[in-house]
């Protein structure tokens, strides 16, 4: 993947909102890939957790918005438990989320879920799959 | 006898009415008295990690607003989620004063204010902490003979740190109720590893390869039941092994079950509080064979 680095990208908005919603500070991340090896979900990401870290010191938000990664990470915090420079990884991918969704862009339509998955479903799924998918 | 407040949660009431009625089948051979919250609402199931949310942390605080009124300050949930829920928001507004204030304001209608003082607790804490499983053992009258049982812990009992109550990298709380309940206990390798939870909506792909993985493995390693104390992971480690295994031609079932069924089983309760028809994969063939229904 070729990415482009600019000073105006590191220094854009988005850095310092990922920073102020996830509370974290990205630049202790040293990219030692603990949290993408132990990451039960890298099979159907497109970024790996430690380069979505990467991405956000360096401001990719376009890369950052519209990638699979952050609908995927389901909030496990095995990441979190294993960092060891005390980022929270899944604060970081919340905080993606959530510039998405305080858009009004949400990742699920309830609307376009059939009956029969619907009536399958217990409530504890539904619930939190909305909480974390619709804004 | 311990007094606790009870929070059910929504799947309690529904497709976990197993995980419920085994628990109010025995709490009174326990020694402890439950008493249901009055007016009880949703916990939000998920904690909200922004640091700009408070509006999703008043639905757990009301909740403990509940348990003063009942003039108790010991709540026991026993699914993992809404356990999870409740003690972060609750650590939350014990550490952040300025927060707790906000939440109040935002409550005003409430007529009692929350000050933090409500302990959250879940089950197999009261079981190991309160009770002790040295008195459990004297409890036992049908003891779970040759029956291998894999815990699985899944997220939410064990992380984050501060809110888990055993070693979040490899818990033995489970391992040591099933032998107290003289059941033999079962390791592998996945047993904290994430089911894929709420992807069972929109991705269930996520959750069926989850499920063999983590299944397998259990399996691999000799157990013949998996116990788990989460009614999100029960529905994907259950019902998703029709989908798993139409993917997987040699994967082969194994039943799911709450710690509490076995519990209740240990402790001489009948088949028909099991609710059994729950489940997707019928636990009763393997429990008839080792004779303990």
């Amino acid at each position: 993947m070729r990415i482009e680095i600019s000073n105006k990208r590191i220094n854009n908005n988005f850095v310092s909102k990922i920073s102020e919603i996830s509370g974290q500070n990205l630049l202790a991340c040293y990219q030692c890939g603990k949290c993408s090896a132990g990451c039960p979900a890298v099979s159907e990401m497109d970024i790996l957790p430690n380069q979505v870290i990467r991405f956000a010191q360096l401001g990719l938000e376009k890369e950052l918005l519209t990638c699979k990664s952050i609908w995927v990470c389901a909030s496990c915090l095995t990441c979190n438990t294993r960092c060891p420079r005390g980022v929270n990884i899944a604060e970081v991918m919340e905080a993606i989320r959530l510039i998405l969704l305080r858009k009004n862009i949400d990742n699920i339509k309830i609307s376009e879920l059939s009956e029969k998955r619907r009536a399958e479903l217990p409530p504890i799924a539904l619930i939190s799959s909305f909480r974390k998918k619709t804004a | 006898m311990i007094k606790l407040s009870y929070y059910p949660g929504c799947t309690l009431k529904t497709n976990a009415k197993n995980f419920e009625d085994s628990v109010l089948a025995i709490h009174e051979k326990l020694d402890i008295k439950l008493e249901e919250l009055p007016r009880w609402n949703c916990c939000g199931t998920v904690y909200s990690l922004a640091t700009d949310d408070l509006i999703h942390h008043l639905a757990p605080i009301r909740n403990l607003i509940r348990v003063k009124e009942q003039k108790n300050n010991k709540l026991l949930t026993l699914c993992a989620m809404c356990y999870n829920t409740l003690k972060r928001a609750n650590l939350k507004v014990q550490r952040e004063p300025e927060s707790l204030e906000k939440i109040n304001n935002l409550m005003y209608l409430e007529k009692v204010k929350y000050n933090g003082e409500v302990k959250i607790l879940h089950l197999l804490e009261i079981l190991r902490d309160e009770i002790g499983f040295s008195n459990l053992a004297k409890k036992v009258s049908l003891p779970l003979k040759n029956l291998k049982v894999a815990s699985y812990y899944g997220c939410l009992l064990v992380r984050p740190k501060e809110v888990g109550f055993d070693d979040p990298e490899n818990p033995t709380i489970m391992e040591k109720l099933i032998e107290t309940l003289g059941g033999e206990p079962i390791d592998f390798p996945y047993k904290i590893e994430c089911c894929g939870s709420y992807q069972t909506v929109d991705n269930p792909n996520i959750v069926i390869e989850r499920t063999y993985s983590i299944l397998s493995s259990a399996k691999v390693n000799g157990a013949e039941i998996v116990i788990v104390s989460c009614p999100l992971c029960a529905f994907n480690l259950d019902h998703r092994q029709k989908e798993t295994a139409q993917k997987y031609l040699e994967f082969s079932h194994i039943p799911v079950l709450y710690f509490t069924q076995i519990l209740a089983i240990a402790l001489g309760c009948s088949e028909e509080i099991l609710r059994f028809d729950l489940h997707y994969i019928d636990p009763k063939p393997i429990l008839k064979e080792k004779g303990l229904i």
